[in-house]
């Protein structure tokens, strides 16, 4: 039973409007270890994530969290799954009209009937694990980006989640938050034994946390296996992706008309 | 944990505020009285036409409000309009027996009201007393006819 | 001529879904037997929402009750029936212009207030992360702010009654020397408590319930962009302007018209 993986996903099929995001993504995150998905940007990183949360329907295909199928579920039953789960916004997404303290204890107010004090304890335990704890009075409009996201952080865990998403944590970044996250993110992993899953394009701080690594392109499973496998992966876009070439199979202009062609706008084509 | 205090105040008194806003409408705008029937008493006036009367008009005395109608309806014994009229307390036992009543017209197209005015008689009316002597609602179209049937008779 | 058909078709249909999410909406959000805390969140929109607008209501309230008492006097006077201001001055208010007015106020300062808050607690993915804690935002954010409207807009409604008949008072009575008796004794005399402040009062209500749905689902429901919510905001506002004129006409002729 714990052996077996926390989330499966099995052939999803995702269209917003005419485009097709996902056709056919299968994949399987072990249970107590940091699985990194890659992929380069506009790849629908975060709508993955959506689904896994059941935010999304997807058109086709079936997500697994721990044996319940999330799309099959009530609202009810989702809202209870969600509580063992722990998501890390883009943005943080804390509550802007409550301060960090109460952004904090906001799941612990509405999940539990624990005493204030026992409230207080924890999310000052939290905020301590984040390195915030001095902070716990701020507004979160008052907080710099690397900051929200550790508040965001502390909130994620607030509950004790079994598994955590992280919506690309690195983003946007300086090099010292990001570090401060990286370690974060892995020392949480080892002290609390969850099972992550981080969405990131950030391959340097991504490689060096994660057990086992997906690289979507294409809406599709492009390559997977552990980070050093990856790295001397022979797969052309593979290892243009993970080296962080700027042109290669994955062309660096979007698709458009001969350039020559467009310049002397002979044919009409538009502005 | 002050400013929610202060919050808590202002949706206080604003909610109170709104209250009292429709006692106000109550009583000093649509004119319900919150002053117990002791303080009123009845009197009954049959006119033989009430013309626009209508419940909850004024009864006045040399001008000054006394009082409002409370109802009227068809007197089938005589198949004139009896009136039911509230009078304020004091008057109980003032008003002579021979007071009478007309009903008239504020202005020219003002509302039309009871006005009330004392005879003579040393004796009073009392709670459920009738006033006898009336004087029914002006009627445009009477009055011309009159005006037109004076004219071709002289 | 095919194609237009089947465009009009479309726009049809999307209409009949918008409204049917809206209904759904509504609904969700609006049923629910609240907590302790919720009616503390309750409050503090019935501050936000009620308390906050009361400045403007009121003033214009007042001006509106003076204008009235002053366009009324200059045409009564001329069939000699000013003593009958008191009772224009009230009935238009009660009847029309308090609900009517005080609704177009409440959908601009309030209205859109709450759509754009909530428009950018969706744009900040607030309402998405609340869901991934496992709480409905439809209960937590959404339901306090829809019955605050409930509230706050009759409550505003008859403060711009109040106030506006004094505006009518202060410049019938006080200034143009209407008779003091004949201004409260003919008001009182031919407006009904029930048929002329109630039926306001309903209408207000009804006003209440459609500018702040509006507001609520523009908000909620708006492409999470900063030209979305300011899209969305303008919508409120046109909206439910729109909804509280057409609206009043249909509770009039119900009400006042004698459909009924």
């Amino acid at each position: 039973m714990s052996d077996s993986p926390f989330v499966v996903i099995d052939d999803l099929h995702f269209s917003r409007g005419d485009k097709d995001i996902f056709r056919g993504v299968s994949l399987t995150i072990p249970r107590g270890k940091i699985t990194a998905i890659m992929g380069p940007s506009g790849t629908g990183k975060t709508t993955l994530l959506k689904l896994i949360g059941g935010q999304l329907t997807p058109d086709a295909g079936r997500v697994w969290i721990d044996e319940h199928e999330v799309h099959a579920l009530s609202r009810k039953a989702l809202f209870r799954l969600r509580r063992r789960m722990g998501m890390l916004f883009q943005s943080g997404a804390l509550f802007s009209d409550l301060s960090v303290f109460e952004n904090v204890a906001f799941p612990l107010r509405v999940h539990t009937d624990l005493p204030q004090s026992m409230v207080r304890d924890l999310v000052l335990m939290k905020l301590e694990a984040v390195g915030l704890r001095g902070a716990r009075s701020l507004m979160p409009s008052e907080l710099s980006g690397g900051m929200t996201r550790r508040v965001a952080l502390a909130r994620a865990l607030a509950l004790d989640p079994e598994l955590i998403l992280y919506d690309e944590p690195f983003v946007g970044q300086d090099p010292i938050s990001k570090g401060v996250l990286v370690q974060l993110i892995k020392r949480v992993n080892e002290a609390l034994g969850l099972t992550a899953v981080v969405v990131s394009h950030d391959i340097k701080e991504t490689l060096s946390i994660a057990d086992y690594v997906y690289v979507i392109a294409d809406g599709q499973v492009m390559a997977h296996g552990s980070p050093a496998s990856l790295d001397v992966d022979q797969d052309p876009r593979v290892s243009q992706f993970v080296h962080g070439e700027p042109d290669g199979p994955v062309p660096f202009h979007y698709p458009a008309l001969d350039f020559r062609h467009d310049m002397l706008g002979v044919a009409g084509g538009g502005r | 944990m002050k400013r929610s205090k202060i919050m808590e105040l202002g949706v206080g008194l604003f909610m109170l505020a709104g209250i009292l806003g429709m006692i106000f409408l109550g009583l000093r705008v649509s004119g319900l009285t919150l002053t117990s029937p002791g303080n009123t008493f009845t009197l009954e006036a049959n006119f033989s036409n009430i013309g626009g009367l209508k419940p909850r008009a004024q009864v006045t005395m040399a001008g000054v409000t006394v009082g409002r109608i409370s109802s009227i309806e068809l007197d089938t014994d005589w198949y004139d309009a009896r009136v039911v009229m509230e009078l304020d307390g004091k008057l109980e036992d003032r008003l002579s027996r021979d007071t009478t009543a007309a009903i008239l017209t504020s202005g020219l197209l003002g509302e039309q009201y009871v006005g009330l005015s004392v005879g003579g008689d040393p004796e009073t009316l009392a709670d459920g007393d009738t006033i006898r002597d009336t004087q029914s609602a002006l009627v445009l179209e009477e009055l011309i006819q009159q005006f037109v049937s004076n004219m071709v008779s002289d | 001529m095919m194609r237009q058909i089947s465009a009009l078709g479309r726009r049809g249909c999307d209409l009949l879904e918008a409204m049917g999410r809206a209904g759904l909406f509504l609904a969700q959000s609006s049923v629910g037997v609240p907590s302790r805390e919720g009616l503390y969140l309750w409050l503090r929109q019935v501050h936000f929402i009620g308390v906050l607008s009361l400045a403007i209501v009121l003033v214009s309230g007042l001006f509106i009750g003076m204008v009235l008492a002053l366009q009324g006097y200059t045409i009564l006077v001329d069939f000699g029936a000013e003593q009958a201001l008191g009772q224009m001055v009230a009935l238009s208010l009660l009847r029309e212009l308090s609900p009517v007015v005080a609704a177009l106020l409440f959908a601009g300062r309030a209205g859109s207030a709450l759509t754009a808050e909530i428009g950018l607690m969706k744009a900040t993915e607030q309402l998405t992360s609340m869901e991934m804690i496992g709480v409905d935002p439809l209960r937590r954010v959404v339901a306090p702010r829809l019955w605050a409207g409930f509230v706050a807009l009759p409550l505003l409604t008859v403060g711009f009654s109040v106030v506006g008949i004094y505006g009518g008072y202060l410049v019938g009575v006080e200034w143009l020397g209407v008779f003091d008796g004949s201004f409260w004794g003919n008001m009182q005399s031919s407006v009904d408590f029930v048929g002329d402040v109630g039926n306001g009062m309903l209408k207000s209500l009804v006003f209440a319930v459609v500018v702040t749905w509006i507001a609520v689902f523009q908000g909620y429901d708006l492409i999470p962009t900063s030209e979305g919510i300011s899209r969305a905001t303008t919508r409120t506002v046109v909206y439910s302007s729109l909804a509280v004129l057409g609206l009043d006409f249909v509770l009039t002729a119900v009400m006042f018209g004698g459909l009924s």
